[in-house]
């Protein structure tokens, strides 16, 4: 593999945005995934290698986010890494000569504010390859429906923090399933379980944003 | 009305109140609806709450206001209102304490996360200063910095509290137990880093809240003593962690599993001890009893 596509990677799991950035610590004054992005392009590596080494370092990163051995801090700094490499890949994503692997509809659901864990899905999911369509905090399940009408084949992602809320995720999942039954659903946050996630409906739960990936990696593989 | 630091000198150990977010929605809040809005369009239920506190035997009781913050409030556009729904929230509480108990000011989390760049920080320590001096003018004893994860959030407020107030200030985080089987909160901060940031801006009562039951909060303040042997301890305990049964979320631990329990929390150096989501009256109550007998 290209060294640049190597450091590009390396850049992403450990959230090194530009030179300017002093975030890590270690990687002070060194180059980062914005500018290592461009020497790539202009080397006139595929944007296809690219997009990989980008996946690989959120994967990594989203994996030791898993063991705990990284904190949110870690992973919203990989995020905004992974944006910098992205925003070099847009025209290409625009053009069609990379394509995201499939859609992934999300957002938190009806009475419940809060957006940092469904934020942490959608920078993980997005820095994995998949176009995430994210509808925000206090989402109805009627706006939901519409998503999926209007993103065929797309999987749906549900957040939810209060135990109250917990209610209305049961019947977002029972009306997705009704109208849609193909659709895949996957659900998750503090008060969940997979036990939980089963008894509303749900096809799959996560503790963590990497578990969503998987999910979702296994279902494209299908 | 007598300080806090006074209070646990003359009883040693003290009885906080339990949940007020699951008790507003058994009244009937609404998912999607402003908690601290009932402060004023439904007094009478929030007072119901604190009132069953005091009654259950709690010595301090704390204020609905735990999303106060001018970024919270505003999702509802209610920002605005800040200073009104805080100073609403202590004196409802005041009301119910009366003089001979006490009211902690609850301050909550913003949502927002400073590294991010969403928001400046003069921007979040200018809203905990009127949330602090609107809870000192409705009438609160002292300030209680809560449910906390990141240190730079949780100083900002301490700062804010103590440079608007001269009342004292509590600061508790919320930590999860991670695969290894040590404590950080969802930004990695462990018990130890969370004792000496706080401690530098100056609290004089540090703690731990919500979490995932009893026992995670006996390991938790037995790491919190073993850095600290001197500074209070407040623990506001979750009854466990939720299950979803017959369409609906239910705590699991009892008010006897809590007090069964209590003893261990004791030695383990807490003094001020109380609950967090999913406790009510009977677990105070519970407490209550079982701290007099230990």
């Amino acid at each position: 593999m290209d060294e640049l596509v190597v450091r590009i990677s390396h850049c992403v799991e450990n959230g090194k945005i530009n030179k300017a950035s002093p975030y890590p610590n270690a990687m002070k004054g060194m180059e980062g995934a914005d500018e290592l992005t461009k020497q790539a392009l202009d080397a006139a590596i595929g944007p296809d290698a690219i997009l990989q080494a980008c996946n690989d370092g959120m994967q990594r990163i989203g994996e030791r986010f898993s063991r705990n051995e990284v904190f949110v801090p870690e992973l919203l700094m990989a995020a905004k890494a992974m944006h910098a490499v992205m925003a070099h890949l847009e025209p290409f994503f625009k053009s069609g000569t990379v394509k995201v692997k499939g859609k992934f509809v999300l957002g938190t659901v009806a009475g419940d504010l809060h957006d940092i864990g469904k934020n942490l899905v959608r920078m993980v999911v997005e820095g994995n390859g998949w176009e995430v369509i994210d509808l925000g905090v206090d989402v109805k399940s009627t706006k939901f429906l519409d998503a999926i009408k209007n993103t065929p084949g797309c999987i749906v992602g549900l957040s939810a923090l209060l135990t109250t809320t917990m209610v209305n995720m049961s019947k977002t999942v029972q009306e997705i399933k009704i109208q849609f039954p193909a659709t895949k659903v996957i659900v998750g946050g503090a008060p969940l379980t997979m036990d939980a996630a089963l008894k509303m409906g749900a096809d799959g739960y996560s503790h963590d944003p990497q578990g969503a990936v998987t999910f979702l990696d296994k279902i494209s593989a299908a | 009305m007598s300080s806090l630091l006074t209070a646990l000198k003359n009883k040693k150990i003290l009885v906080s109140d339990g949940a007020w977010g699951t008790f507003l929605h058994q009244r009937g809040l609404q998912p999607g609806e402003c908690p601290e809005l009932w402060n004023i369009t439904h007094r009478d239920d929030v007072f119901a709450i604190a009132k069953s506190y005091i009654d259950a035997g709690a010595d301090i009781i704390l204020t609905n206001s735990f999303g106060g913050s001018p970024s919270k409030l505003e999702h509802y556009g209610l920002q605005d209102r800040t200073a009104e729904l805080n100073k609403t929230a202590a004196a409802i509480s005041r009301e119910a304490a009366g003089v001979d108990h006490l009211v902690l000011g609850s301050i909550g989390p913003t949502g927002v996360i400073l590294m991010m760049g969403e928001v400046s920080e003069e921007a979040l320590y200018d809203g905990f200063c009127i949330q602090a001096e609107a809870l000192k003018k409705g009438g609160v004893d002292a300030l209680c910095i809560e449910t906390m994860s990141a240190v730079d959030e949780a100083c900002l407020a301490i700062r804010a509290a103590r440079e608007t107030t001269d009342l004292e200030v509590a600061c508790t985080f919320t930590f999860e137990k991670t695969v290894s089987g040590e404590y950080r909160t969802m930004m990695g901060v462990s018990p130890a880093e969370m004792v000496q940031a706080v401690k530098e801006v100056g609290v004089s009562i540090i703690g731990t809240n919500c979490g995932n039951g009893f026992d995670q909060m006996i390991d938790i303040v037995q790491e919190i003593r073993s850095i600290d042997p001197i500074t209070p301890i407040l623990v506001h305990a979750n009854a466990g962690k939720p299950v979803f049964q017959d369409g609906k979320a239910v705590f699991p631990e009892t008010p006897e599993k809590m007090a069964a329990k209590v003893g261990e929390l004791i030695k383990s150096g807490a003094n001020i001890i109380g609950g967090c989501c999913g406790t009510t009256p009977a677990h105070i109550q519970g407490l209550v009893h079982a701290i007099r007998v230990h």
